[in-house]
Formats: structure tokens, sequence, C-alpha cells
């Protein structure tokens, strides 16, 4: 059997593949909860008890107490999971854009729209 | 028998919604550029009448999670509906199906060596609710195919490969007995990057060459893996596969009859593209 490909680096991108997919089940798993609106309820109720239901890692629960999305895709979050969870604390995709990248949500506006110069 | 009038590719982004909730927005500078392309579409639509959109899109997370997440799949239910996807978009409703069309789809592409996965029943996100409100905003006149394709866990579905798909969905939807016009609708794209200290990134140069290669000599794209779209278009931004795909339901040489490129809309560079069959 061929070993997996190894696949260029890209810059600022975690490529969520097999690996970051096993390594983020639980957190993933959750933030799929979060479709509910019941859930989404019970999480803000009950914050600490609701990750361990899922049996987030450590690693995740740390990040998710944090709010830090760098650190939530390390441990293997999915964006498009996690930004049901980041809808949770009132945050949007410009929000976490800003969070991300060290910028204000408005720096981060402006460097979209000279994207487009 | 069946025939396939044009592809149309669009946008999905999530902020769309809001302009489409609340239409006064689709005045405002922000939006305006986006939705004014639009009006050739809705025109060109009201002209050739179509009596069903198959919508080639991804799904974001609420039909399907990382338990069983299939690279393509197919609905085959009488209606889909829009549903909550967590982060506060409102659902817009339900979307008429053609269960009867989905199963001759089904059994072509299986035919055809696409082992593709069936779905019953199929919760529409916002890739499917969005295009179908900005070509359709006040009426819903078309049954609909839902043909899914996973962008979100690696591996994707190489270029040449959803070209491929897409050529064999073409053949799928022209050898239906019913006579009846069918438009393909490949949503999402173009450019962005949501995550990573990369979000915020978008490729203009790039963009302008995807739209200027599906309208003229799609195979420019097909030399690309999903990993270089990744790169060169950002993580979301490889949903310019369900536009590859889309594209290559059309079988030979194209008409471009409308294009239109703004950025930004939210984080993402947002397009426009209709194509016709140079044989309609």
């Amino acid at each position: 059997m061929n070993a997996p490909k190894k696949h260029p680096e890209i810059p600022g991108t975690i490529v969520f593949d097999g690996e970051m997919a096993m390594k983020g089940y639980a957190l993933n798993r959750m933030c799929y909860s979060f479709n509910s609106a019941e859930n989404r309820e019970a999480f803000r109720a009950d914050e600490e008890a609701y990750c361990a239901k899922y049996g987030l890692t450590e690693e995740q629960r740390d990040a998710v107490r944090r709010r830090d999305v760098l650190a939530m895709l390390e441990a293997g979050g999915n964006i498009y999971y996690l930004a049901k969870l980041l809808g949770i604390f009132g945050l949007n995709v410009q929000d976490i854009g800003a969070m991300q990248t060290g910028m204000t949500v408005e720096e981060f506006k402006q460097k979209l729209v000279e994207a487009g110069r | 028998m069946a025939k396939i009038v044009g592809a149309i590719m669009t946008s999905h982004v999530p902020m769309i919604g809001r302009a489409i909730a609340n239409r006064n927005l689709q005045q405002d500078p922000y939006f305006k550029p986006f939705f004014d392309g639009l009006h050739p579409v809705r025109d060109w639509l009201a002209r050739v009448k179509p009596d069903v959109a198959v919508l080639i899109y991804n799904d974001h997370g609420l039909n399907f999670f990382l338990d069983n997440l299939p690279t393509f799949a197919v609905g085959a239910a009488p209606v889909y509906h829009n549903a909550d996807e967590g982060w506060g978009l409102p659902p817009f409703g339900s979307f008429a199906g053609d269960p009867r069309l989905s199963w001759h789809v089904i059994e072509c592409l299986i035919e055809d060596e696409f082992d593709i996965a069936t779905c019953q029943q199929v919760v529409v996100d916002h890739a499917f609710s969005i295009p179908m409100l900005l070509l359709w905003p006040d009426e819903r006149p078309v049954r609909t195919v839902p043909i899914l394709i996973n962008t979100v866990q690696h591996p994707l579905p190489s270029p040449v490969r959803c070209a491929k798909f897409g050529r064999a969905i073409g053949r799928a939807l022209e050898s239906y007995e019913e006579d009846i016009r069918i438009v393909v609708v490949g949503t999402g794209g173009l450019s962005h990057q949501l995550e990573g200290t990369r979000a915020g990134f978008i490729n203009k140069a790039f963009d302008l060459e995807c739209i200027d290669s599906l309208a003229t000599d799609p195979s420019r794209l097909t030399r690309y893996t999903s990993r270089e779209l990744v790169a060169l278009a950002g993580a979301q931004g490889v949903e310019i596969l369900n536009w590859i795909t889309a594209r290559a339901a059309l079988e030979g040489a194209v008409r471009e009859i409308h294009r239109n490129y703004h950025i930004p809309i939210s984080n993402t560079a947002a397009g426009t593209l209709l194509l016709e069959p140079l044989a309609a």
C-alpha cells in the first residue's frame, strides 16, 4: 500500500483532512448539535456541562473557554461547524476574521474592500 | 426529451440573505453592485422559463456531519426544507422537488460509474436557498434537484473528477424522456477564506481566470488539484468545484450571456455567470 501523499503547506491555512477530522471529532460533533436552538440554549445555560457531555479534549475545552478561534482550529475544529458555536458568542465571520488576523473589525473590512481594487 | 437551457453560477454568501430578507438593502452601495448583476439573469430566466433547477452545491454542516460524509450525493425528495444553521440566518421556507427526475439522474449516474449517495431527505442550507431566492425572488416556479459535493473535509474530489461528474449529470438530464427545460445552477465561491491567519484572503486575478476559463475553455481549470485550488482561491474558494461541475453539464461550446464580479460581500469575492449551450 502506498503511504499517504505529502502535500505542500499552504500559508496561514490548516487543511481540514483526515488527521484533523479525527482530532476534532468531539468538538465538531458538539458544534453540529448547535443547529438546534434548544441545544444552543443548553450550552448557554451550562457551558462546562455541555462540553463535558460531548467529551471535548482539554485542548478543545480550553480553546472554547478562551473564545480562541485559532486554537479551536489547531484542536481540529472545522470552520463550518465552529461557525455555529461562534454564533452563540455573537461573532460573525468578519469578527472572527479580525480576531484571527490581529486586526480590528474595521481594518479587516477595509482590507477586503481593498482586495477589489 | 428534456433540454438543458443553460448554466448559472452564483455566490451563496450568507450575508446576501440579509438583503433578501430586507430588499431595501439591495439598493445600498454595499450590496447594489452584486444585486444589479442579477437582473440580466432574471430577465433570461423569464424568457427561457425553465421547469426544473438542478442545484450543485456544498452542504455546510447542516444536512451532513462527519460521521457520514458523501463525496457526491443526490437528493430525491418531494420537498426540501431550508433550516436553521445555528448562526442566525432565518430559514427561507421550502422548495419543491422532482423525485422522478432525481431517480432518473441517480440511475444514470450509477450506470455511468458515479457511485453517489442517494438521499430521500435533505435539509438544504444557504448554499441552496440563497441562489434560489436570488434567481426567483418572488415566486418558486421551478422544481428542484439538489446535488451535493463535499468541500468540507479533504480529500475533496479533484476538478477533473468534478468536470466528469458534471458531464455525467448533463448526459443524465438530457436522456430524461419528459419534455422539460432544465437549468443547472452551480453555487458558491469565488475566492474566500474564513479561517486561519490567512482569513480574508481574496485572489481577484485567479477569480477572473476562473470566470474566463469556464466561459471559454474549462479544461484550463481541470489541470489543478483541489489542494491547489485551496492555495489559489482560499479554503472556501474551493467551492469553485460546484461551478466546474455545473459548467460541465453543458456539452461543447457555450455562449456567455452575462457575467458579474464584485469584491467584497462579507469576506467573499462575489460572482455571477450565465452560460447557454451554443446549440440552444
